[in-house]
């Protein structure tokens, strides 16, 4: 077995790759809360709801439809970016100028709903979805094997994330969506269809959590309660990088899959707490999070 | 009043609200093109809720607004830009967010022919150099030219401009009368709202002047001088 210092290398980079794995999901989920926080100003509560729907959505096309995988990570994303911009149309845009409390808690009924109505049909228990023929089986690595599904996982996401980094903070398109999130009636004044815009960036942050959805269903089992299990780490990831920073959505979402993976392997009795730990340490010395620009 | 040229902006009978409260009360004003009118008055007369108005930034319009003859009152608010109105607001509205270069492409062109950038950094030979700089991290004046530039690369024709001298050096202000004068010169509109009668006088070619939402005088270039005492008594100098 080969050791260093006494450590089991071997355990180590497999908890490094699963809290990198995890910090995959929990950078596009995050990713796609902040685009959303940043010009609608609501925490999308349903985000989780979407991820949920993501993966069922992926599985229901592959075993109703013959929709492979590949397909599947091309579809789904637009159509349950279709669902987002529906819900936002039909469902926030009325409320839009109440408090945003009412929003949050409308999405959040959203998110029961939806959990509900798969529960009803699916059951509790969880589906399996098979890895895609092209991603079985993996690399032995020196000091670990490295399965290839996995390895895309974390490949694809990090893609797709600076993918919209880039997009947001280096396009024209962008400028706008970072000029609508700090002053979205000028920006009206200036003649840009901010309403449209609104209601395209809800799609896209919601096809964003369709994209993790449709990644996580051949390693998690596809189940109704998958997305509200990993919206409340998301959140506290979301405070923890600031809201509505993007670049610093992507890095705490990574960042702390990783420092939840060392801390499977060093101390494995926190690892299920140690992001609310981080969490608490950063809003008492940095309340803005670690990427939000003070008010 | 003057009536050579075609009629820009017209409103009629404007009534302006911001939730329960009642800011416009009834504006009459028209504006030519070519020329150069100015909204006096004091703070909180009504005269940034008067573009905002026209803008559709308030919360409830009443009356009329007809835009180079078209009524605007039912127009949803991002199309009112793109009947050639640029608009600057008092607070210069610069994007933290976004670059020198960023904000002064951001506002789409409502018309064919605006000012090339490069026409544009040669009118304000800072923001060329500051290209890169964060928007917000310009002076005061040089944000202001920023604001200036980017909806002159618009093409708008008809400018909405609220209090630009606002808080700028002397030197400052004398520059943004030249490129004003220059404007007026390629045939633009200007409505200014402005507080420093000195600066807006010698250019501008006639004045409105506001008092709790209403429309109490208008003053003709020519008529400066005979309604100076007037004038010192609506605006408190």
């Amino acid at each position: 077995m080969a050791t260093f210092l006494g450590i089991n290398l071997f355990g180590l980079f497999g908890q490094l790759l699963v809290g990198l794995i995890n910090g995959s999901f929990y950078a596009l989920l995050s990713l796609g809360l902040a685009i959303i926080f940043g010009l609608l100003k609501i925490i999308n509560f349903a985000q989780g709801a979407m991820y949920m729907l993501g993966a069922f959505a992926a599985w229901m096309a592959l075993n109703y439809l013959g929709i492979n995988y590949w397909l599947a990570l091309i579809l789904v994303p637009l159509a349950v970016g279709a669902a987002g911009i529906l819900m936002e149309r039909l469902l926030i845009r009325p409320i839009a100028k109440e408090d945003h409390l009412y929003s949050l808690l409308l999405t959040f009924g959203i998110a029961l709903m939806l959990q509900g109505m798969f529960t009803h049909v699916f059951g509790s228990s969880g589906m399996a979805y098979a890895i895609p023929e092209a991603l079985q089986g993996g690399i032995k690595l020196p000091f670990m094997y490295l399965p290839t599904y996995r390895a895309w996982i974390v490949v694809a996401s990090i893609l797709v994330c600076g993918a919209t980094w880039w997009m947001i903070e280096k396009t024209r398109l962008g400028a706008y969506l970072r000029a609508g999130t700090e002053n979205a009636q000028l920006m009206q004044a200036f003649g840009i269809n901010v309403p449209l815009m609104v209601t395209l960036t809800f799609g896209f942050g919601v096809g964003l959590a369709g994209f993790a959805g449709v990644m996580a269903a051949p390693v998690y089992s596809v189940s109704p309660d998958m997305g509200s299990n990993l919206l409340i780490i998301v959140f506290a990831i979301v405070v923890i990088g600031g809201m509505g920073s993007i670049g610093g959505a992507i890095l705490t979402g990574l960042g702390m899959g990783i420092v939840e993976g060392l801390t499977k392997y060093f101390y494995p009795e926190a690892s299920s707490t140690v992001i609310f730990l981080v969490m608490v340490i950063v809003l008492l010395l940095k309340p803005a999070g670690l990427f939000g620009k003070e008010a | 009043m003057s009536t050579s040229g075609r009629e820009k902006i017209r409103i009629s009978d404007l009534h302006a609200f911001y939730g329960e409260s009642h800011i416009l009360h009834g504006i009459d004003l028209s504006i030519h093109q070519g020329e150069l009118v100015t909204l006096l008055g004091r703070n909180g007369s009504g005269r940034s809720t008067t573009l905002r108005a026209i803008m559709g930034m308030v919360g409830r319009r009443s009356g009329s607004i007809m835009v180079n003859g078209s009524e605007t009152l039912n127009l949803a608010p991002h199309r009112i830009a793109h009947l050639g109105l640029g608009y600057c607001p008092e607070e210069r509205g610069i994007f933290s967010s976004l670059n020198v270069e960023e904000n002064l492409m951001l506002p789409p062109a409502v018309r064919s022919d605006g000012m090339s950038v490069e026409e544009l950094y040669e009118m304000f030979p800072n923001l060329y150099e500051r290209r890169f700089s964060q928007g917000t991290r310009l002076s005061g004046g040089e944000q202001q030219m920023l604001a200036l530039a980017r909806i002159l690369r618009t093409g708008a024709n008809i400018l909405l401009l609220d209090e630009i001298t606002e808080g700028l050096a002397p030197v400052i202000v004398q520059k943004l009368a030249q490129v004003l004068l220059k404007l007026k010169e390629r045939g633009l509109t200007i409505l200014l709202v402005e507080q420093n009668f000195r600066f807006a006088a010698p250019i501008a070619d006639r004045h409105y002047v506001m008092e709790h939402g209403h429309i109490v005088e208008e003053v003709h270039a020519h008529e400066l001088e005979a309604k100076t005492d007037l004038l010192n008594t609506y605006l408190g100098v």
